[in-house]
């Protein structure tokens, strides 16, 4: 593990050569007015810093629309620290881009000068395009409320360490519930389907003995959510949800 | 004005008991007769829409993003407090009360405190039932770290992603009642104005930010949980559409403002690497437990760090605080970083950053043990700047984290304005002058799970059911006035962005009214936030239109507000003769450098009144009692 | 709707008829290949023609062939639902996708792959199953018993080099299709854990190709010896 990690730090130290210079890149950027207009990629030509990160470099660029009185690309965005889930742009054929990182952590030394980069919005029937890159991702919540909870009102929880839970378990049960649900998952599968997303939901809830009272009910109520599975998909997309 | 904060004589552990047993009650039958308007969704918000809809209530809940699992709640790291004891080193509701009482700098109400740390118990309860997956020993049980330098282990932790698991836990909850029809949720919705009638507030107007509809939402309560104003200062650890409209606005009719000049500064940040810079990336502070904060003794040292020998460092935490080191709380350990980076003796390209080293911990720790406790930090630092921390020091430097001022609330969690509540970072309450680690969480969950649904029915209680119809003149006043703002915005086409003159503010916010304060300083920062609040409704350029989603448009709003709320934090800061927690004043300061407090003068909130544009607000003071704690003076020493 | 319908009706439950009746398929083409290697016998195809016999005359055999009909129908059926249900969930491709970066080919391509082995199935069908049960096969006689010789129509057959390039390329289509068939029949059913992922997968890789190469050797050998 410790010795994967440091290859991947001596990769780190050799692109750092790279970085006094300013890289010209061309973008080709999908945009779509609103949801019943059609949609076209256009292209824009920026200058970045290799330290800047991918929404950074959008940011310069929308400025620069602004001040020519150009609308800017619209896209999902905001905790910038890889744990919202809002970011999800589609990047060179990639879900987030090369780096297996959500996009807001994704950095611009990752491209090479003159690299043509395609950013489009996340491609499936069950999130519609709102504007430009963004697109609704409500199908999420649709599912989280079909039975992605365990019924517990407010005060009537009992002692918190009442239920030992073996280290393995909570660990495991952690994995599932780090999910970000930014949508990658779908954007990625050759299916568009939700698979992992509520493959993670569902082993969430049945690892943890919370969730084993109601889990016939919740899950008969998942496997028939329109065109979501309740089993892991055919295609792990890893690193994503961990 | 007279202040009532509500809060019953007698003893301290007795008074939330009491409080609870006065309240008027809502009958069950006709809890579903009252509308309830929930404004945010994060830990504050959610777990207030889901715990007031499981109890009958009708709850409208709204949020900008588009999902309510997006708050910026999700991104704290460290963890949650709670006076469990189950280490069983000494910890007791007491002891909770005390160290945040105390890290507050003596400048928050006694009792709200004690009522944090006496419900502190019941979150964590409730978040295990909800089926948040909290770390645990071998054995099955609940494990918790000591944190923030406190003396006992309290904090409860899901690695490092606490704040992601407790806004899900809540989020949750929040779905399962937007299934049973008791909220219903409202996404990519922007509040933009509180509408008042007959004295109360009653109702909201919004604007759908994908159609740009402006709408009006009438109930019997409106509870604001939007956050804190971080994002003044342009760079901070907030999320980048964080903002202070909806608590701004509030204040624009009626609600009184406290302590706005209380912001925390996080000592361990990664530093920024260039004007393009967009929002600044905590590193948990759990790292100084490790590393070595230091600088190179000659300033303009441009040296690499490994080539400037033990003899040439200035290790300057532990030299100044040889009893603490490089655990010093977080606005010394601040303040320190920033005296020396302005010595010249910062490191990296932009000269505003120290070291945080750990070759020593590795030499003495062995790289895996090192890898084990911070591995997925060590990843994030190398992910963002590209250099591997293993081999060279990090850099950092401190960043904007955590507004502790906010709605001016009493017990009940009211502002001054009849049926309008603040909750979590939005209000003033429980954090004083400065906020404990792993506190923030608490606050959040206990306004919403434990206080509100017992408090607001106290309110509702007093009021006729009738429901109220969007129809009335109060409302569409306030629809126009909103369409007027949007029209008024886009009509200037100057020269500016919203984003210029927003990284504009944050300069001057920063420089002046950051780390280090002096009066002098903050006279200028107001003639200048003045001219660029001027400038901004010259010079401003919103693109676009406003019947559609509008980047440009929704950034203008906000930085409109940030101007106005940025004055007042320096007004505040002025007006705060002493040092104390987060506000560090120049002229106020012991001989040694350290922050010297002026409790005879100071020790109360200020509030201020908003008295019309252009116009001074207008301070009003809450005396804070001290009935059960001694006033000391912090020494790091 | 009752619960089998419902099952029946949802993605979960047409994956599993897929993973199901595919699982069944591939048992079958293990004692298929396992009989067919008598086709390597130096006997003049002795051996190879009572097992043709004992195959179509054993009522339980008769009556698992039925079973198997109906597999390969439902099989193919739900995968034309299914694919038509995937290509819907994402009307709008992407300008520039790299799914080779999360995906096999072999996985993008079963329903190809699949169009193949049903023309293939229907050609090996013609050939050899409707000549048997109504086409005039010659007949040959092993101690005093009657036998159809279907051996000479296999020779006859894999004489002719477009049977035996028909042949390989199919073997070879099949080859993929079990390889990543094979294991995420498994995978539907719920077979996913860290420890026996790598046994599960490696078998799959060794299924596909010893159960494909085995069946392609027939035609090759039968075209080298007669040649």
């Amino acid at each position: 593990m410790l010795n994967e990690k440091r290859e991947f730090y001596l990769a780190l130290s050799i692109q750092h050569l790279n970085f006094e210079r300013r890289m010209n890149l061309k973008l080709r950027i999908w945009r779509q007015r609103d949801a019943n207009s059609k949609g076209a990629l256009v292209d824009y030509e920026v200058k970045v810093n290799p330290h800047m990160s991918f929404l950074e470099m959008l940011d310069e660029l929308n400025e620069t629309l602004q001040q020519k009185g150009q609308e800017p690309v619209a896209f999902d965005h905001d905790c910038r620290e890889g744990i919202c889930g809002s970011c999800n742009l589609f990047i060179n054929g990639r879900p987030h881009g090369p780096m297996q990182t959500t996009t807001c952590q994704l950095h611009m030394r990752h491209f090479h000068e003159g690299e043509t980069v395609v950013i489009e919005p996340w491609r499936a029937k069950a999130f519609p395009i709102v504007k430009d890159l963004i697109v609704d991702r409500s199908a999420f919540d649709r599912i989280v409320q079909a039975g992605g909870y365990i019924s517990v009102n407010t005060g009537s929880a009992r002692d918190a360490n009442e239920i030992p839970i073996p280290k393995i378990i909570a660990d495991e049960a952690f994995n599932s519930a780090a999910c970000i649900a930014c949508g990658a998952c779908v954007a990625a599968c050759k299916n568009a389907s939700a698979m992992l997303f509520v493959g993670a939901q569902i082993s969430k809830l049945a690892l943890l003995p919370q969730g084993k009272a109601e889990r016939k009910a919740t899950g008969r109520e998942n496997g028939g959510s329109d065109g979501c599975g309740g089993f892991w998909s055919l295609l792990q997309y890893r690193g994503l949800l961990g | 004005m007279k202040f009532d904060s509500k809060i019953l004589e007698g003893p301290l552990a007795e008074k939330w008991t009491k409080h609870k047993f006065t309240q008027k009650l809502v009958n069950p039958a006709n809890k579903r007769k009252y509308d309830i308007i929930v404004v945010g969704t994060g830990l504050a918000g959610a777990s207030a829409a889901a715990s007031l809809a499981e109890l009958g209530y009708n709850v409208k809940a709204f949020t900008y993003h588009d999902s309510p699992r997006r708050a910026h709640s999700i991104a704290a790291q460290g963890g949650i407090n709670a006076a469990k004891n189950y280490q069983n080193d000494g910890d007791s509701v007491y002891r909770l009360f005390y160290d945040t009482i105390k890290g507050g700098d003596y400048r928050a109400r006694e009792g709200n405190v004690y009522r944090l740390a006496e419900v502190s118990v019941d979150i964590i309860d409730q978040c295990v039932a909800q089926g948040v997956p909290f770390a645990r020993e071998y054995g099955g049980l609940l494990a918790n770290r000591s944190f923030g330098g406190a003396q006992v282990s309290r904090t409860f932790y899901a690695r490092g992603q606490t704040g992601q698991q407790l806004l899900l836990g809540a989020y949750s909850a929040l779905s399962r009642q937007v299934a049973n029809g008791k909220v219903k949720m409202y996404t990519r919705t922007e509040v933009m104005d509180i509408v008042m009638v007959d004295g109360k507030a009653r109702g909201i107007v919004t604007r759908n930010l994908i159609t740009g509809k402006v709408e009006s939402h009438a109930g019997h309560a409106v509870l604001l949980c939007t956050g804190g104003y971080g994002n003044v200062f342009y760079l901070s650890t907030n999320a980048l559409n964080c903002n202070a409209s909806a608590t701004w606005r509030a204040h624009k009719k009626g609600a009184l403002f406290a302590n706005p000049c209380f912001t925390q500064i996080h000592p361990t940040c990664i530093p920024v690497s260039g004007e393009y810079q967009s929002k600044l990336t905590l590193m948990s502070e759990s790292l100084r437990n490790d590393g070595r904060v230091w600088v190179p003794k000659k300033a303009g040292d441009k040296r690499k760090p490994e080539d400037i020998p033990e003899a040439e460092r200035d290790y300057f935490l532990e030299r100044r605080y040889p009893s603490f080191g490089n655990l010093v709380p977080r606005d010394v350990a601040s303040r320190n970083a920033k005296y020396v980076c302005d010595e010249g003796r910062g490191v990296g390209e932009s000269g505003l950053a120290v070291y945080l080293d750990f070759a020593d911990a590795i030499k003495r720790d062995g790289m895996n043990t090192i890898s084990a406790k911070y591995g997925n930090l060590f990843d994030m630092y190398a992910m963002i700047t590209g250099e591997d921390p293993y081999k060279t020091p990090m850099r950092i430097y401190p960043a904007v984290h955590y507004t502790m001022g906010g709605l001016w609330v009493d017990y009940n969690l009211m502002t001054t304005v009849p049926g309008l509540y603040a909750m979590g970072e939005a209000n003033f309450s429980d954090h004083g002058a400065n906020r404990l680690g792993a506190s923030a969480l608490m606050q959040g969950l206990a306004d919403g799970y434990f206080v509100i649904p017992y408090t607001i029915g106290d309110y509702l209680a007093t009021m006729p059911a009738d429901k109220i119809t969007v129809d009335r003149p109060e409302f569409k006043e306030a629809e126009t006035g909103v369409v007027n703002l949007v029209k008024r915005l886009l009509s200037i086409n100057g020269q500016k962005t919203p984003g210029q003159i927003h990284k504009e503010l944050g300069k001057i916010m920063w420089d002046y009214c950051g780390m280090s304060r002096s009066a002098e300083g903050l006279k200028s920062a107001r003639e200048k936030v003045r001219a660029l609040k001027e400038e901004f409704w010259r010079n401003v350029k919103v693109v676009g239109t406003g019947d559609e989603l509008n980047l440009s448009l929704e950034k203008a709003s906000r930085v409109a507000d940030f101007l106005e709320l940025g004055e007042l934090m320096i007004v505040d800061a002025l007006n705060r003769n002493e040092s104390c927690g987060g506000h560090f004043r120049e002229e106020y300061q012991t001989e040694d450098g350290e922050a010297l407090r002026d409790d005879a003068n100071y020790a109360y909130v200020a509030a201020w009144e908003y008295k019309g544009p252009n116009q001074d607000a207008e301070l009003h003071k809450e005396e804070l009692i001290f009935e059960n704690v001694k006033l000391t003076q912090r020494s790091y020493k | 709707m009752s619960w089998v319908a419902q099952t029946l009706n949802s993605t979960l439950g047409r994956k599993l008829v897929m993973a199901l009746t595919g699982l069944f398929l591939c048992t079958f083409l293990i004692v298929h290949a396992g009989g067919n290697t008598m086709l390597f016998r130096s006997d003049g195809g002795q051996a190879f023609n009572e097992y043709t016999y004992f195959m179509t005359h054993n009522p339980l055999i008769k009556m698992v062939s039925y079973i198997l009909y109906t597999s390969i129908l439902l099989h193919a059926v739900y995968a034309g639902i299914l694919t038509a249900i995937n290509r819907k969930a994402r009307p709008v491709g992407y300008a520039y996708a790299r799914p080779s970066e999360n995906s096999t080919w072999a996985s993008r391509n079963m329903g190809f792959l699949g169009v193949i082995l049903l023309l293939f199935i229907i050609v090996h069908m013609r050939t050899f199953w409707y000549e048997m049960h109504f086409g005039s096969v010659p007949m040959a006689t092993y101690d005093g018993q009657e036998y159809k010789d279907l051996y000479k129509v296999v020779i006859w057959a894999f004489s002719q080099w477009p049977y035996v390039v028909l042949y390989t390329i199919s073997m070879a289509a099949m080859a993929f299709h079990l390889v990543h068939g094979f294991r995420s029949g498994f995978q539907t059913l719920g077979g996913n854990h860290p420890k026996y992922n790598p046994l599960l997968s490696n078998l799959s890789w060794a299924f596909g190709i010893i159960i494909s190469a085995l069946f392609a050797a027939m035609p090759i050998y039968v075209f080298i010896q007669t040649h």
